[in-house]
């Protein structure tokens, strides 16, 4: 599926049908897609120089499925930064894998998130339940905007401080609050190891 | 190997040049030529702590060298010394910090000389509690070591996170040999790492280091016994052995000929005490070469005798001279009846070949009691020794005993550093 950028015109060319907002990888306008319209909310500042070995297009499997990285949320935090790239899946159905100094999770949105205390609510030892597994807040952590790329889910560009909360479980899943929304959601994950992803189509770090 | 991409910076302490290896991951960066601890997130690299000693300790693996481990490529970015105190005296051990670009971080510890590959957990392990709590992880058992607050104190390269001097964590260790989980506590938050104990040679041949590392000094809580499972192999070993020489015996039992080719009655009166020798009618050994037991019957009471025996092949003239003491004594103290020796002897000679045999024999008597000896003797071949059996066992029960020892003995080293040393509960 393509389309034309209304800022510069040059081809957008959509890897996942289901995409909301997508960058212009020419003028990096952010394009927000309504049917079959783009419109420009605005447009990215500078992507800070990054780390990270995934970029736009690296492909790699997350069980059997196989994946395509299509768009990028950059995070800062005051510890420095972290990439929750966007997937889409075989089946056509999104995940984000986050990279956070070469420490890798895939992750899925849950649909139905039970009701959560407000931000100002929540506290680290507080336990909930997602998708039959007990979660426990292990962190609160205080993030920023850093940048967006490529094709999203829903429109993200330009916010100011986020909140995220980190639960453990017993076994290998974690999950993740995001107060973003006013609405917050919830994504459940699994850490995985570089090898098991996989990846195919890295960006190629110099030296190395 | 291409030379890793750096940015290049300098030092605003001293001036030298600072590399900046993981790029926009830094988070804090110790000068390697006046140990100045900079802020690297601060595009002039500001001065956060100076470095107040005098010497630098400079790190067994150099930073900047890049090695492989477990067939990945890590480069050395960060190195830290680290303490602790207990009983009040310090600990120093070595701290380095490994990157790979998709791999990730990884780190190497160096105490004594013992080495340990550590990587951070993506569980976090559930701890059972207890006098010495456990940890189940990754199908082993943990075992609590020991708890203490461990404060850096020096600093060399770059760090992913914020490093100063002094700063200190509670620190937790667990170990199922060759493995450790450390669990580092500070104020923002809890870590869990999983190291695995590997010699110095691996550390040295990963990254290609010159000379030879210095051994490993003492034990060390995840050193894994090099012995280990020597004591349980051996004791199979024992086992099967044993069993081999239990077989033999019960053959021995059943096919021993046990002949009793000679039996006689004499009588020595106490009068000739010194009387001269006799010699026993010829009896017949028969088959192949084989033990021959003499037994010694006496009717002694509270007396000894002493039989100087020679057992002589006709033919030959071979003799096997020996001589037995029999004595037995009784009697009454404060502490009831006593009894000392027997009336009854046994001998047995070994591999004696067949033939026509006789005994001489001169006994003497000892003069305690008047009564003249009566005795009998008895010559039988090829009869059964459990006793040769039984040393044959114990003999090779050593070495597996040993073994076990052994064993005990290096966990004893282990567990003597631990917060659960046996023996110096106070």
């Amino acid at each position: 599926m393509t389309a034309n950028c209304p800022n510069c015109g040059a081809e957008i060319t959509f890897r996942w049908s289901s995409a909301v907002q997508t960058t212009c990888p020419f003028c990096r306008s952010i394009l927000v897609r309504h049917d079959v319209d783009l419109e420009r909310v605005g447009v990215v500042s500078d992507i800070p120089p990054s780390a990270s070995a995934i970029q736009l297009g690296t492909e790699g499997r997350c069980g059997r499925m196989r994946f395509t990285v299509v768009g990028r949320i950059i995070y800062e935090y005051d510890r420095g930064r972290w990439n929750e790239w966007h997937l889409r899946l075989d089946d056509d159905s999104s995940a984000w894998l986050s990279d956070a100094m070469a420490e890798y999770a895939i992750s899925r949105q849950l649909d139905h998130a039970p009701s959560l205390p407000t931000a100002e609510a929540l506290r680290v030892g507080q336990s909930f339940t997602f998708d039959t597994t007990a979660f426990t807040v292990a962190t609160l952590t205080r993030a920023r905007y850093g940048g967006v790329e490529g094709e999203l889910p829903f429109e993200y560009w330009d916010k100011s401080e986020i909140l995220f909360a980190d639960l453990e479980s017993e076994s290998e899943r974690f999950a993740t609050i995001d107060y973003s929304e006013s609405e917050p959601l919830v994504f459940i994950g699994e850490y995985q190891e570089f090898d098991q992803l996989r990846l195919t189509n890295l960006r190629e770090i110099a030296g190395w | 190997m291409v030379a890793p991409q750096v940015k290049g910076l300098n030092c605003p302490n001293c001036g030298a040049a600072i590399q900046l290896r993981t790029g926009e991951l830094a988070q804090t960066v110790a000068c390697s030529s006046c140990a100045a601890v900079l802020d690297a997130k601060d595009p002039n690299l500001r001065v956060l702590q100076q470095f107040q000693g005098k010497i630098l300790t400079q790190p067994l693996i150099p930073l900047g060298t890049r090695g492989k481990l477990k067939g990945d490529p890590y480069e050395v970015i960060g190195f830290q010394r680290r303490k602790i105190n207990v009983d009040d005296v310090d600990y120093y051990w070595s701290e380095y910090l490994l990157w790979n670009p998709y791999k990730g971080f990884r780190y190497l510890t160096e105490y004594d000389g013992h080495w340990n590959d550590i990587v951070v957990t993506k569980r976090v392990p559930q701890e059972k509690g207890g006098k010495q709590p456990t940890i189940e992880y990754l199908g082993e058992t943990f075992k609590h070591f020991q708890t203490a607050t461990a404060e850096t104190t020096f600093v060399l390269g770059e760090f992913p996170w914020e490093v100063r001097l002094g700063d200190t964590a509670m620190t937790r260790d667990f170990v199922s040999p060759p493995h450790i989980l450390s669990e580092e506590t500070t104020d923002n938050e809890t870590t869990w790492s999983l190291g695995t104990y590997v010699s110095p040679q691996y550390v040295w041949e990963a990254f290609q280091l010159p000379g030879k590392p210095a051994a490993p000094r003492g034990v060390y809580a995840n050193q894994p016994d090099p012995n280990a499972g020597r004591a349980g192999e051996m004791g199979r070993l024992f086992l099967v052995f044993a069993a081999l020489v239990i077989a033999l015996l019960v053959v021995r039992q059943i096919t021993a000929r046990r002949d009793m080719v000679f039996k006689q009655q004499y009588v020595v009166s106490s009068r000739n005490a010194d009387s001269t020798a006799f010699v026993t009618p010829l009896f017949t050994l028969a088959g192949r070469t084989s033990n021959v037991r003499l037994t010694i019957d006496t009717n002694l009471s509270n007396n000894w005798a002493y039989f100087n025996l020679a057992l002589i092949d006709e033919q030959t003239g071979t003799a096997y001279d020996f001589g037995r003491e029999v004595s037995y004594y009784y009697g009454h103290d404060s502490d009831g009846s006593w009894t000392e020796g027997s009336t009854l002897d046994r001998s047995t000679i070994p591999s004696v070949p067949s033939g026509h045999y006789y005994l001489r024999v001169q006994p003497e008597l000892g003069t305690d009691n008047p009564t003249p000896l009566v005795f009998g003797l008895m010559v039988q071949r090829d009869v059964p020794s459990v006793t040769f059996f039984i040393a044959v066992l114990a003999l090779l029960g050593i070495p597996p005993l040993l073994a076990l020892l052994r064993q005990g003995a290096f966990e004893q080293m282990r567990w003597r550093e631990s917060d659960h040393a046996p023996s110096t509960d106070e």
